[in-house]
């Protein structure tokens, strides 16, 4: 699968050492994308979603420790000297992160963040490098953009300041743009507007991107593939329609169920997941969401289940009872 | 279970809320949090507040309970009226009304045992034999869920942000209040935690016969919860209706557009590229006449001239819009 794609993240395990022991963060994570294509990584906090992009962006704690390969462009991402790689960071690879405010420098101005980027990557000089960024604040559709460059991250509005980030990332023409929970600090408006503006300019640059979020909503209608990560894994991973269509594995399932629908009554009690997810310094033998699973036998507390394909090879999920299978027998 | 305090009933709403007005200065300036609010919640009713960040709706939940005195307007607790209450009295009424609030964590004292911080609102409220505190903690306790045995003795940081969130009702819960102001109450947890918090509210509110005013941005977690939903804007009521009949024909453009923009989880609806862009405006200088207008694709000139009043549009639904959707 390496072939064709931009970026193939294989066999990746992150492990961190905490006061409490060790923390297996990411584990054995195999994903892929290809250029212009859009990944939706689902999954809720602690899930190792956020240490998953950042041992793509080489932007993991110093402790911690990596193990697999990262290859980006063709090129191994962990062989490479830590001045070659910030030319990739920023340039070919970019990234935008949930909080706009602690990704902004608080004390530079907007005009200078974008420019100082423009400046580290393209040879441009200080005219067309502000006249590039007026283009792009325009870009993100940002009123007033040539005002804007004077002012400082404070003054602007949560969903503006995203604008800005977003602004910076597209700045040199990346070939992959990582949205680490892009939307999540935002109002829902907002959100939509931000989601838009994403797809929008990915579309147009023909770039590929990683939706990192916790919402199956975010990534139902914007993406190609979605891969569901439980516990440091990726617990299932599907083409966005067949995902949606057929769920496989229970966690999936349940994470869906889980969420308020606005088309059901008020006052329905809804289907929640018991417990919460498992300390991830002390893992488990067998599956990970057995011990939260209604349809756990004794096999998913004894032994893992492989991310396997059944039907169609792009359908994945680590199950040993996957749903269907139950749909006579469960009542 | 039942403490010194009881209530008296009186016909109509728990709560009513006249034209309620917040404003505070920064600086110079004076930020308009809420302008002339109207509501009312009745006896054991869920009434969803949505709206936007800034919109008011958390200074609104605050200046009911009195933890923010509003500027002008009236908080009928029970036909009393708290803007007027002060001291002693204040103090004996809020043992009726309690807050749970966003952060579930950044609630609790990180230093204190959670045995004594759902027993502190007893030592308040001057129950003094601690074996009778120590009872009602555990009972709370085991009421959200918890293992009292397990948890009076452990500390904050122990624990999980949904845990985190049954401590705090449990705290809210133990003078046996009849109001609760639930400010986000679930926003900052994960989906598979939300809806057990979602869950263990509804049977809360069964159990103990309460009344509630719930805030959130998501319409979703609203409408799961509510019986009436009111929606905010720029220190303003839009719209309040019941909750299935405002989802289905929302009046104000404001709310249709609140519900065109949650995500659906379902790949087969696509996203629709309607939303209008722009931002509310500030709440330091608010448009004139309709709040809304600067977003609004029905917006003409009497909408910045005169500033609409709440109507009926429907049984029980009312609009503050010169040019509603129904």
């Amino acid at each position: 699968m390496t072939g064709n794609s931009l970026l193939s993240v294989e066999d990746v395990t992150v492990n961190l050492p905490t006061p409490r022991g060790n923390l297996r963060a990411v584990d054995h994570v195999d994903l892929t994308v290809g250029a212009g294509r859009t990944l939706g990584v689902v999954g809720e906090s602690g899930c190792g979603k956020t240490m998953l992009s950042r041992a793509i962006l080489q932007l993991l704690p110093k402790k911690a420790k990596l193990s697999g390969r990262v290859m980006f462009d063709r090129q191994d991402l962990l062989r490479l000297s830590p001045e070659k790689l910030r030319k990739l960071r920023g340039r070919s690879l970019a990234v935008v992160f949930q909080d706009p405010m602690t990704s902004l420098n608080p004390v530079l101005t907007i005009g200078t963040q974008l420019i100082e980027t423009l400046q580290e990557h393209l040879e441009l000089d200080d005219a067309a490098a502000t006249r590039r960024s007026v283009e792009l604040l325009a870009a993100v559709g940002i009123p007033a953009p040539e005002q804007r460059l004077a002012q400082y991250p404070h003054q602007l509005s949560g969903g503006m300041r995203q604008r800005v980030a977003i602004a910076i990332a597209l700045s040199c023409e990346p070939k992959l743009l990582i949205a680490d929970e892009p939307t999540t600090a935002l109002d829902v408006t907002i959100q939509a507007q931000i989601l838009d503006l994403l797809a929008r300019e990915q579309r147009r640059r023909h770039m590929a991107m990683i939706i990192i979020t916790h919402d199956l909503g975010v990534v139902a209608g914007r993406t190609d593939e979605v891969a569901v990560m439980y516990a440091g894994r990726v617990v299932e991973r599907a083409p966005t329609p067949d995902l949606f269509k057929k769920m496989r594995m229970p966690y999936t399932e349940a994470l869906l169920a889980a969420l308020p629908r606005l088309d059901a009554a008020p006052h329905t009690p809804l289907p929640a997941i018991s417990g919460r997810p498992p300390d991830p310094t002390r893992p488990l033998r067998g599956c990970s969401f057995a011990p939260r699973c209604r349809y756990a036998v004794a096999r998913c507390q004894a032994e893992k289940p492989a991310l396997e394909a059944a039907e169609t090879s792009a359908h994945q999920f680590a199950c040993f009872h996957p749903i269907e299978a139950h749909a006579g027998a469960d009542v | 279970m039942m403490l010194q305090s009881v209530p008296s009933i009186s016909p109509g709403p728990l709560l009513k809320v006249d034209d309620l007005v917040v404003e505070y200065p920064v600086g110079p300036k004076i930020v308009h949090a809420v302008s002339g609010v109207s509501l009312q919640i009745a006896r054991g009713e869920t009434l969803g507040l949505v709206g936007e960040s800034g919109c008011g709706k958390s200074t609104l939940g605050r200046a009911v309970l009195q933890l923010r005195r509003p500027t002008a307007g009236r908080v009928l607790f029970d036909g009393q009226d708290l803007t007027e209450m002060h001291g002693e009295a204040l103090r004996r009424m809020r043992q009726r009304v309690q807050l749970i609030f966003q952060d579930p964590i950044a609630s609790l004292n990180p230093r204190r045992k959670i045995g004594d911080i759902v027993a502190e609102p007893l030592v308040i409220a001057g129950v003094k034999d601690p074996e009778k505190r120590k009872q009602l903690v555990y009972e709370m306790l085991s009421a959200v869920g918890l293992d009292p045995t397990l948890v009076v003795g452990r500390l904050p940081h122990e624990f999980s942000g949904g845990q985190c969130q049954r401590i705090c009702i449990a705290r809210a819960l133990v003078l046996n209040p009849e109001f609760i102001v639930c400010d986000e109450p679930v926003s900052a947890l994960d989906v598979s935690i939300r809806a057990q918090i979602l869950n263990l509210l509804e049977e809360m509110k069964g159990r103990f016969g309460l009344t509630l005013l719930f805030i959130a941005h998501d319409l979703a977690v609203v409408k799961a919860v509510s019986d009436r939903v009111a929606v905010m804007y720029l220190g303003r009521l839009c719209e309040v209706g019941p909750s299935e009949q405002l989802f289905a024909k929302p009046a104000h453009p404001y709310t249709a557009l609140l519900i065109e923009a949650i995500p659906v989880p379902d790949p087969d609806v696509r996203p629709t590229e309607t939303v209008p862009v722009g931002e509310p405006p500030s709440p330091i200088a608010p448009p004139s006449g309709c709040r809304f207008r600067t977003r609004c694709p029905r917006a003409d000139q009497r909408c910045s001239d005169e500033m609409p009043e709440l109507r009926a549009v429907a049984p029980g639904q009312l609009v503050a819009c010169h040019h509603p959707l129904i």
